[in-house]
């Protein structure tokens, strides 16, 4: 059939046309339909692609944008590691867009309803463009696109502090991306091509000129800066804290998960291990980051008040995990980042989600919902049992408890540093999830033990449309949790692209 | 039934039990019912396991795999089939008994309680049958977590505490040191299934010994080893049926299950030869060091708990020494244990429900008001002694012979003076209950024996305690596929 063959265009271009369309219309009901519509067809979209890739021969669908052969044209370049992140990223969007439907009723001024979903449209297409391209400037292009939506999406939130959130994001993100364009700005002087695959054969030859290394260091710094690396994270805590809830969860689920795909992409496609990891301490420098933000991240999580800011340290926390298993430069390592991934956005989304539904049902009716600081949470477990167990589950699974996603994450990652014989790594590894373990028990106390405040027992449990998509994805950490098939084997598969890519 | 849908059955039937039990939350009568049925069925169901398993079958079951190359799957051994014998039909028991004690001490959530209770029994099955180190471990964390709403059950400060305690010290270090080495033995065998003589290959000597460290290190926490057993007396903030079975039984009993599984079918007794040394030093100083706290403890939850940390250190002793009959006497131990200590943590709840009395000293002439109760604790009690005809006589002596057999002259005496410290602790409590008068304060608080049910339960556990002494053939049996040239 034609259309399949156009699958990886009409990934990007759906979503694209979509934003413009919600602001034409004008209206927040017409908008909704609109992005949602888009945000299932590139669901339905990544699902095909990641069908395709399966037959495909060396696992790689390439795509000519207007029939222009790469390395002139722009090229759409499908691999297993992008197919998997494209999964994630449009699976989420099609779960938080409906979700955010009932959400951002109380969370957003109802005229501006179709300006939030527009911009949900532009960050979901941005978030995907980058994945699915195989141009470097193409990726900066899409990476500028998604920033700039969500900047704005986290300037919607009621809390006036969401404005300097913003702000604060918008100065770093962009101090990123001019890293990352200074830096594919001298690839391109030394290797006279922009098209990535292209770029990976005509760096060997100048591979160990100073240029190239400075693009390399200008290039993790950027990245570092999107992702959230210790200690360029501190645009993160308070973006998460005071966006609306549906754009904290979408964007703690996908955006930085892209950010590390495009670090891995450079990493092992562009320059290739051998420059990256052998020749540079960058694995080194790459390993105390990680482990300062496992540790650090979740020292801090421990003392915060505000239930969304606890969740946002601990989600630097475990981008140390991810950067940690990249810096072992091994197929296990790799795969341990390539499945955290999944398994963490899923779980940070259910969590993030169930909080918004949280605040949504802890609001009287019309009321702005209020900020889960712990003493409104007292005795949560007996007004919203659904709720709270739902954050306990997804707690789990931050933890590692096995049954979750976390486990296999930590799994991997401790086979990995095994196999290099780093055993004190795997005492680090281990200690840092027992300060998850402290984290989450502060709620777990709270919701559980403390009586609910005088006049407020009754049960007030979050709507049904926000419970929902919130337990699909509570379930999902389960039986991705037991039923390892699809994610690592996605991963696994993705890694051991990735690694023969770079040899 | 096919031996295989008896697994299933056993495995599923305390979950359908527990969402049953949380359905019928508001019909405490149909609650109970639900519990006592679905109590007798799974026994029932684990019971058609053992013909097979007596015939030399090792019934399988495969359900999925969790990662590459590691499936959930579970098969039936002699070792799991006690196990399982032993949890699902305490709990039969202790089902009666904790109607009793939930009713006349009118607890609160008294739902949640029976649904944990379910449920951790279900994990405790599914460790007892587990064909793998990675299926056995994840169940071990479900079991953990399951049991700390029943710790806490309370809900007080200091059910708070004690659950705090409880989970930082079974979390943590199964965490830090029991995953770190099921992922090792993996890496180092490529598989982590049980198999008889051990999976670990025997060249591989530097890992060998280091792996074999970190596995000892990791399940020594369970059985609440010195310095690890701290746990445990916290624990004993829970409602008495929970101190009964999940911690007389299941959840330390899965502990040391894990212990003498794993020295038999991931190491191999032979393999281990020369490599325990420290762990025998280690479990015969907390022999030695918990009964001489026992001594000192005036509250009889508290005793009972430090006695059991006592008591399955004897159980990791009989393997730290090697001797194929000391193998067969820790795993006899772990029988003898459960039924004398459910009986004494029966008694103590049966105290506290009738007279409203925690401490030692308070128990004067108490035998008299309460005769059957008392008389059981005294059978538990005299069996932990390891006094025949009672079920602790013969597993010590198995152990003893095992420790001879290999000139473990330390293990030997430590295993001698234990006995005399248990007497020490245990005799004064019996001699007080029924030779020193009641004191003045007590005649003015007439009360007589607990309510029927736990009566009821207490006497059937004593009973299984001398019955287990005369009618052990089946167990000696399994004990003997286990350790095939114990005798």
């Amino acid at each position: 059939m034609s259309l399949a063959l156009h699958l990886p265009a009409l990934q990007v271009v759906l979503p694209l046309i979509s934003a413009p369309l919600a602001v034409l219309l004008r209206h927040g009901g017409l908008a909704f339909a609109t992005v949602t519509a888009a945000a299932w067809t590139a669901f339905a979209c990544a699902i095909g692609l990641w069908l395709q890739i399966g037959q495909a021969e060396g696992g790689v669908i390439s795509y000519a944008i207007g029939n222009w052969p790469p390395p002139w044209g722009i090229e759409y370049r499908v691999d297993r590691l992008a197919s998997f992140v494209l999964l994630l990223v449009s699976g989420m969007a099609a779960l938080v867009l409906p979700w955010s439907r009932a959400s951002i009723e109380r969370e957003i001024p109802r005229d501006l309803h179709y300006l939030y979903y527009a911009m949900f449209g532009l960050c979901l297409t941005g978030l995907l463009g980058i994945t699915i391209t195989g141009d470097a400037f193409n990726i900066f292009v899409f990476l500028e696109i998604s920033s700039l939506s969500s900047y704005v999406l986290i300037a919607l939130g009621r809390d006036r502090r969401a404005l300097t959130a913003a702000y604060q994001y918008l100065i770093m993100g962009s101090i990123g991306a001019t890293f990352i364009v200074i830096g594919i700005g001298f690839l391109y002087l030394m290797t006279g091509t922009l098209n990535l695959a292209d770029m990976a054969l005509r760096i060997r030859e100048v591979e160990n000129t100073r240029p190239v290394l400075v693009a390399l260091a200008f290039l993790t710094v950027g990245i570092s800066l999107k992702l959230a690396l210790f200690p360029l994270h501190q645009w993160l805590p308070s973006a998460y804290t005071y966006a609306p809830s549906a754009v904290t969860a979408f964007l703690a689920a996908t955006a930085t998960k892209v950010s590390v795909y495009v670090l891995i992409r450079f990493y092992f496609t562009v320059f290739g291990e051998s420059l990256v990891f052998d020749k540079l301490p960058l694995p080194q420098i790459m390993l105390w980051l990680s482990l300062i933000a496992m540790f650090g991240a979740s020292a801090i999580a421990i003392f915060q008040d505000n239930l969304k800011r606890l969740f946002a340290y601990s989600s630097v926390g475990q981008v140390g995990y991810i950067t940690l298993g990249l810096s072992f430069d091994s197929v296990n390592g790799l795969t341990a980042s390539i499945v955290h991934l999944f398994n963490h956005g899923i779980a940070k989304g259910a969590i993030f989600l169930l909080i918004g539904g949280l605040v949504i049902g802890m609001a009287k009716a019309g009321a702005v919902p209020p900020a889960p600081t712990f003493d409104r949470l007292a005795g949560l477990a007996k007004r919203m049992p659904l709720t709270s167990f739902g954050i306990v589950i997804g707690g789990l699974s931050l933890i590692g408890v096995p049954g979750t996603v976390g486990f296999v994450s930590k799994w991997y990652l401790i086979v990995a540093a095994l196999e290099k014989d780093q055993f004190w790594l795997v005492g680090a590894i281990l200690l840092s999830s027992l300060l998850a373990v402290a984290y989450v028990w502060r709620f777990v106390e709270v919701a559980y033990f403390r009586a609910p405040p005088v006049g407020q027992e009754a049960r007030c449990e979050a709507p049904l449309a926000l419970l929902l998509p919130a337990w699909l994805l509570v379930i999902a950490t389960i039986w991705f949790g037991l039923d390892t098939s699809l994610t690592v084997g996605s991963a696994l598969d993705a890694a051991q692209q990735m690694v023969k890519s770079g040899r | 039934m096919s031996a295989e849908t008896a697994i299933l059955a056993s495995l599923l039937l305390p979950l359908i039990g527990a969402l049953g039990i949380a359905l019928a939350g508001q019909a405490p009568n149909l609650r109970e019912g639900i519990t006592l049925a679905t109590s007798a069925l799974l026994f029932v169901c684990v019971a058609q396991l053992l013909a097979p398993v007596l015939a030399g079958m090792r019934p399988e079951l495969l359900l999925f795999e969790l990662l590459p190359g590691l499936p959930m799957a579970f098969r039936v051994e002699p070792l799991g089939m006690i196990f399982a014998l032993i949890a699902s039909g305490l709990w039969i028991v202790n089902s009666v008994y904790s109607i009793g004690y939930m009713r006349g001490n009118r607890e609160k959530n008294q739902t949640r309680f029976y649904v944990c209770f379910a449920l951790a029994i279900g994990s405790a099955l599914a460790i007892a049958f587990a064909a793998n180190l990675l299926t056995l471990f994840l169940f071990y964390e479900v079991l953990t977590l399951i049991t700390y709403p029943l710790v806490t059950h309370a809900g007080t400060d200091k059910a708070r505490a004690g659950g705090r305690t409880y989970l930082a010290i079974l979390m943590g270090t199964s965490v830090v040191f029991l995953l770190p080495a099921v992922i090792y033995v993996w890496h180092l065998a490529g598989t982590t299934e049980f198999r008889a003589g051990g999976i670990l290959p025997t060249a591989m000597d530097k890992g060998r010994s280091r792996s074999c460290w970190r596995c000892s290190c990791s399940v020594r926490r369970r059985p609440a080893l010195m310095p690890f057993h701290r746990w445990l007396p916290a624990a004993m903030v829970a409602p008495t049926p929970v101190s009964a079975l999940l911690h007389a039984v299941a959840v330390v009993k899965a502990g040391v299950f894990t212990v003498v599984k794993v020295a038999v079918y991931v190491f191999g007794l032979d393999q281990l030869s020369g490599a325990t040394d420290w762990l025998i030093a280690m479990s015969g100083f907390t022999i030695v060091a918990a009964s001489v706290v026992a001594l000192y403890a005036d509250n009889l939850k508290r005793r009972l708990a430090y006695s059991t940390v006592s008591q399955l250190s004897y159980v990791v002793l009989g393997v730290a020494i090697l001797a194929p009959l000391s193998v067969a006497g820790a795993a006899l131990h772990i029988v003898a244990h459960a039924f004398s200590k459910i009986t004494l943590f029966f008694a103590a709840g049966a105290i506290y429900t009738a007279a409203h009395k925690t401490e030692v000293s308070q128990l004067n002439g108490i035998g008299r008001r309460m005769p059957w109760t008392m008389a059981a604790f005294s059978v538990g009690a005299l069996s932990l002694i390891g006094i025949p005809p009672f079920a602790g006589g013969f597993s010590k002596i198995y152990i003893l012979s095992g420790a001879m057999a290999q000139a473990q002259w330390f293990a030997l005496g430590v295993i001698l003076i234990s006995t005399l410290l248990n007497a020490a602790y245990f005799l004064p409590i019996i001699h007080a209950a029924f030779f020193k008068p009641l004191r003045a304060d007590d005649l003015a608080h007439p009360h007589g024996e607990a309510p029927l049910p736990m009566v009821l339960a207490l006497m059937t556990s004593a009973g299984g305690t001398v019955a287990l002494f005369f009618f052990s053939a089946p167990l000696l049996q399994l004990v003997r596929q286990l350790v095939p040239n114990a005798w």
